[in-house]
């Protein structure tokens, strides 16, 4: 996986290089959204550089303004909010049916693991459809320490 | 690598299965039938064969049972204080000419019968397709000298909604032959393309996910043949073209203008999608 990683960065352009150390986020070294390209269906590295935050990856996940997986996913964990979604399959278990680079990949750009028909929004990209607000205009839906905080969440759904 | 590789292929698998029982599920309609003041109506008719759906639903069959019930008796229906405003306004004298819509049109029970079933319609003078709002209007200013009004201004809705009611229970029957092909062929690559930071396309929703729920709403197939509807989110009536804006910010995008070329485009291909449904006008949702 380093090998095919070290491709993805090499294929971007060495001038795009600034670009991997994005002043979003509070860590010096966060991945930027162009850097986060998806090979295989998996992302190795954290784009924060660290680990992330379960229980803020939580409140992210159910907030209706920022990850809103609720609208399509039913998750036993949060049995205590009202109205689960059906569009996506259910996330209990999640975490033993990924791994953590799988479950990244997934948020950073949904359609490069789930096929490019998916509903699922991607969480980390800027090319997303057409005619976008502008004050959602070349920005991500998540940050990248939002990303990384839903996916250590979603590390606890075993 | 090798590890890899069998990971994304057993996560396919998994989506694989997951696509196929989601599609057994799919027709999540109810099984209720529509009767509004003792007239069935048709709520679901089989798909166009080289159409996009194998059976076509009224976002009725959608409703909870309270939204429902709305719908099946003038009295309980909300939209009707509009209804009996706009049978005010057709005999109202407005505009510099001195004339009504009576004074042209006679009686709307006979004159209106079947128009919103048809709209929208070609306009040969404009040389496109118009709207049952902006052809209102072309009477408002062309022939009672009368200025243009918004299509979810009171009086509009009031109008709309009275033209409307007179086709209630005719099945929609849209033209989408000569010169409509090109419009709603615009209408269809808008429905299919992905808008907005959250990147979904209307297909996205109302034709591959439709009978599930989004959060707590209950996901139909965007079909426009109870509009104007009464939204009990708004409190009120609002036009097709409200609605596609309300859709279209959802999903953070940028929404076409009401009346635009390109919302007429997609209510002529959205109207073409419900062929064979009865008109509801006024149709009662959450
Ligand atoms: C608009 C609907 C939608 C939203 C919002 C959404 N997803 Fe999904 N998601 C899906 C669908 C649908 C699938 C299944 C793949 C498919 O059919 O495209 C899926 C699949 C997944 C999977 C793989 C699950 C499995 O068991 O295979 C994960 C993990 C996931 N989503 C996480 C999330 C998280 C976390 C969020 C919020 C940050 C989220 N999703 C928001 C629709 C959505
Ligand atoms: C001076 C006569 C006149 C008046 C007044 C008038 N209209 Fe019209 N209206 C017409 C004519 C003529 C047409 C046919 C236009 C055409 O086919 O291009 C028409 C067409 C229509 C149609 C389309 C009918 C169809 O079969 O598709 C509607 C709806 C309509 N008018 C509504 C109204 C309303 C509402 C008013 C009052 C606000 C009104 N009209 C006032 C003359 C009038
Ligand atoms: C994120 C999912 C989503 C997308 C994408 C979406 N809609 Fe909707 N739409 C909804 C929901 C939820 C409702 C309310 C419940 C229902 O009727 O489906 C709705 C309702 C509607 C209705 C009212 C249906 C009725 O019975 O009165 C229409 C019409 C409609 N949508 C058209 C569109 C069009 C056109 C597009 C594309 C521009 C679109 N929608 C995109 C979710 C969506």
């Amino acid at each position: 996986m380093k090998k095919s990683f070290v491709i993805a960065f090499a294929a971007a352009g060495a001038v795009l290089l600034g670009a991997t150390y994005s002043q979003a986020g509070s860590h010096s070294n966060t991945v930027s959204p162009e850097m986060a390209m998806i090979k295989d269906g998996t992302f190795e590295k954290s784009l924060t550089g660290g680990a992330g935050d379960a229980e803020k990856g939580k409140k992210t996940f159910a907030n209706r303004k920022l990850g809103n997986c609720l609208a399509c996913h039913a998750n036993k964990d949060l049995a205590s909010q009202p109205f689960h979604g059906e569009v996506g399959p259910s996330l209990d278990g999640v975490a033993g049916r990924y791994e953590e680079k799988q479950l990244r990949a997934i948020m950073i750009n949904s359609k490069s693991v789930l096929g490019e028909a998916t509903i699922m929004p991607s969480f980390y990209r800027l090319e997303n459809g057409i005619r976008t607000m502008k004050k959602f205009k070349g920005k991500t839906i998540l940050n990248a320490e939002q990303v990384e905080d839903v996916i250590a969440y979603l590390k606890t759904l075993k | 690598m090798g590890i890899n590789k069998r990971l994304t292929r057993l996560t396919l698998a998994t989506i694989g299965a997951f696509a196929l029982s989601s599609t057994i599920a799919l027709a999540d309609a109810d099984d209720n039938e529509l009767v509004i003041e003792g007239a069935k109506m048709t709520t679901m008719v089989e798909g166009a064969k080289d159409g996009p759906l194998d059976e076509v639903y009224s976002g009725w069959r959608f409703r909870s049972e309270e939204t429902q019930a709305l719908e099946t008796d003038d009295f309980d229906n909300p939209a009707f204080s509009a209804v009996d405003r706009g049978k005010e306004l057709w005999t109202t004298v407005t505009g510099s000419k001195g004339k009504s819509c009576s004074s042209c049109h006679d009686k709307a029970e006979d004159t209106m019968k079947g128009v919103r079933a048809s709209m929208p319609k070609w306009d040969k003078d404009l040389g496109k397709p118009i709207t049952l709002e902006q052809q209102i209007n072309e009477c408002r200013t062309d022939r009672l000298g009368a200025e243009k009004i918004k299509f979810d201004h009171a009086d509009m809705l009031a109008m709309t909604s009275y033209i409307g009611l007179q086709s209630r229970g005719m099945p929609v029957n849209i033209d989408t032959s000569g010169p409509m092909t090109e419009w709603a062929e615009k209408g269809k690559k808008i429905y299919y393309t992905r808008v907005g930071q959250l990147d979904m396309s209307c297909a996205n929703c109302h034709e591959d996910n439709y009978g599930k729920r989004i959060r707590a709403d209950h996901l139909s197939q965007g079909q426009i043949n109870g509009f104007p509807t009464y939204r009990l989110k708004w409190n009120g009536l609002g036009s097709v073209h409200r609605r596609f804006k309300g859709c279209m910010k959802n999903i953070r995008a940028k929404p076409f203008k009401v009346g635009s070329d390109e919302f007429v485009a997609l209510e002529l291909y959205v109207a073409s999608r419900g062929q064979g449904l009865s008109v509801e006008t006024p149709a009662v949702r959450n």
